[in-house]
């Protein structure tokens, strides 16, 4: 069965003054999917979730979601997707339940809007802290605060920059069981993360970045056989060095 | 280096930053500019006033008057025959004079009959602020030193007058023209103090709303980066205008009911410096309807302009800590018009001021009502129409700035955009 193509990157540059930031990276992520973009600290990983994101702007190549440029038609795309930055925070000065429904109104109204907010309540699983104003939490709840107020919506495209930074072993594992079943349900995932144990666990594909290029893709157990590695993290050293 | 040589390097090393030393060098150059300005004007009140002097009484007594003020003020206009008052007054203001003093034919004769003698005196008054009508107050003083003279004049001749009289031998009756309009019986000192409402109170108010709306703004946007909230508010499916217009139009709100509570302590303060309690409107200074709404529609762009410039700052904040310092430029901008319209009159600004007063946005409802007072309906109009288009530019330009990467990245493509980045950039680390 052909999967529809959800994203579609294409020589993608982006320069900030003389700094390349991404430098002709180029991969495509399937409908369905949970995709992994991993690599080093200052790799390009963040600058193409944003761009995808529509919060960038392309220096030069493509990127099309479900078919839109993110460019030409960013506001199509902004109904599509769902993005977590990796260190977003929310309004201090709202409540847990205030914040999830202060996102939920620009997607729905009424008992819409609703049950937007009880999807997110359930993801966040924050108990009676939920009442409580965001000031008053700690990173791990505001983390799950956010992978909440990202994937209530069932977007068609949510993308995660490292969705489980900063929570513990626990909640981590927890929240990626959420994100494998909103993948289940229809969710495409595009994901970034440092953590290659993470992304082996999560990712049916990966695509490894180093200084603004893809210089690998494929799949975990296939990427581990090409390089005879016993881990992504010696796939990933093996490739840049 | 001993130790505590190394802690106080760093201490200074730490608190020496641009957002420490910019605002004081700001503020110091504001007052240093203020006080250059204010140094010009107490220069001009040291000259000699000009003034007119018609006089039809030709005593002795008239000749002291004329002896004094022809020595310490300069005369443009004398007359002893015929007492042609549109004149002598057309001669004194064509040389920038202030008031033309007529002595009436039985000036001295009342003085002998044990009557004080009538001197009366037009006053040109060009500006209602505090500065404007410092040349008749010296006249003022002038008409003191005259009446002194003929005092110590009638002591001399050792005649019967009333005591009272010879000690205080003028009384003087005055009608004050300003902006065409003949006030009778006050002088530009009372007029300035009647409008004192206008000049002080109104300018302050405005200050206040502008600086605690907009800092509203800033602090809204510097809260976004600080919360890291604004990357997630990106995303939504809602238009980027939007979420400007939302910015301004909730923080406007909040800034005008904090505004409120501030005036509410601010007029009472206020209250306690009103003089006389003298109706505007028997001398013509009344403000109608249309009046009122001009003012209101002139506050209205002008809190746009303020909350637009102040979104557009806003955009260049990091954090809560440099929004609190991006709002320094607005606070100047308020501050200046402030001080100007509080010493001096537009029309009686030199020409680079009244053009600098023009181009800052705030300065117009600050205007307003003095210059409606008079129908100066020109200066109030184009204000309102000038500020209206200062607004619409900086919000085109900050939903551009919404609408781009810049705002995260805080990238300016040109030469002068990098600049303004890095100046503005630097105030707000």
């Amino acid at each position: 069965m052909v999967r529809t193509l959800v994203v579609e990157v294409k020589d993608l540059v982006k320069n900030f003054g003389p700094i390349k930031a991404v430098n002709g990276a180029s991969f495509n992520v399937s409908e369905g999917e949970i995709f992994g973009l991993i690599g080093p600290n200052a790799a390009g990983k963040t600058t193409i979730l944003r761009i995808i994101s529509t919060l960038l702007r392309i220096t030069s190549g493509s990127v099309n979601v479900f078919g839109y440029d993110v460019a030409e038609e960013a506001d199509r795309v902004r109904r599509l997707i769902s993005y977590l930055p990796e260190d977003a925070g929310a309004y201090k000065n709202l409540t847990g339940r205030a914040y999830l429904n202060f996102i939920a109104r620009f997607f729905g109204s009424g008992s819409e809007t609703k049950k937007i907010v009880e999807r997110g309540l359930e993801i966040a699983d924050l108990g009676e802290r939920i009442d409580d104003k965001v000031d008053t939490y700690s990173k791990g709840m505001i983390r799950r605060l956010l992978v909440g107020r990202a994937l209530m919506i069932e977007p068609k495209l949510a993308i995660l920059d490292e969705p489980t930074s900063g929570l513990d072993v626990t909640n981590a594992r927890e929240i990626r069981e959420i994100i494998k079943k909103f993948a289940k349900r229809g969710t495409t995932v595009l994901l970034s993360s440092h953590n290659m144990l993470e992304v082996e666990f999560l990712c049916e594909r990966i695509a490894l970045i180093n200084e603004g290029k893809i210089v690998e893709e494929g799949n975990a157990p296939g990427l581990k056989k090409k390089y005879r590695a016993e881990n992504l993290e010696e796939v990933f050293t093996k490739v840049v060095s | 280096m001993s130790d505590l040589g190394n802690i106080i390097k760093k201490e200074v090393r730490e608190l020496l930053t641009p957002t420490t030393i910019i605002p004081v060098i700001a503020m110091a150059v504001v007052f240093g500019g203020m006080g250059h300005m204010i140094g010009g004007i107490t220069e001009e009140a040291r000259e000699k006033p000009i003034m007119g002097i018609i006089d039809e009484d030709n005593s002795l007594l008239s000749e002291i008057i004329t002896g004094v003020l022809n020595e310490q003020a300069k005369v443009v206009y004398f007359s002893t025959d015929g007492a042609d008052v549109s004149e002598g007054l057309e001669q004194v203001e064509e040389e920038g004079g202030t008031a033309l003093l007529m002595v009436p034919p039985d000036f001295s004769e009342s003085i002998y009959e044990n009557h004080p003698g009538q001197i009366r005196i037009h006053w040109i008054m060009k500006g209602a602020g505090v500065m404007d009508s410092i040349h008749s107050q010296t006249v003022d003083v002038l008409i003191q030193v005259v009446n002194q003279e003929i005092s110590k004049k009638l002591v001399e001749e050792g005649t019967s007058i009333d005591p009272g009289i010879a000690v205080n031998p003028i009384a003087k009756s005055e009608t004050t023209i300003f902006k065409g309009r003949e006030i009778e019986g006050l002088s530009p000192g009372a007029i300035s103090g009647m409008l004192a409402s206008q000049s002080v109170v109104l300018p302050m108010i405005m200050m206040l709303i502008i600086i605690i709306t907009g800092s509203t703004v800033i602090t809204s946007m510097g809260m976004e980066k600080e919360n890291k909230t604004l990357e997630t508010l990106l995303t939504l499916p809602v238009k980027r205008n939007y979420i400007v217009i939302g910015k301004i139009v909730g923080s406007a709100i909040v800034g005008l009911v904090m505004a409120a509570i501030y005036m509410v302590g601010f007029g009472y303060y206020m209250q306690s410096f009103q003089f006389a309690e003298i109706n505007l409107a028997d001398f013509g200074l009344a403000l109608g309807l249309q009046d009122y709404f001009l003012v209101g529609l002139s506050v209205f762009v002008a809190i746009l302009a303020g909350l637009s410039l102040c979104m557009f700052l806003g955009t260049f904040a990091k954090d809560f800590k440099s929004a609190q310092t991006l709002i320094l430029p607005v606070t100047l901008l308020t501050l200046i018009p402030m001080f100007l319209i509080m010493f001096k009159d537009f029309d009686t600004l030199p020409a680079v001021l009244k053009i600098a007063l023009f181009a800052i946005p705030f300065s117009h409802p600050m205007m307003a009502m003095r210059a409606l007072m008079v129908d100066d309906y020109l200066l109030v109009l184009s204000g309102i129409v000038y500020v209206a288009i200062f607004a619409a530019v900086v919000v085109v330009v900050v939903a551009w700035i919404f609408r781009s990467d810049r705002l995260l990245t805080g990238r300016i493509k040109t030469r002068r955009g990098r600049r303004l980045r890095g100046f503005l950039g630097k105030l707000g680390r």
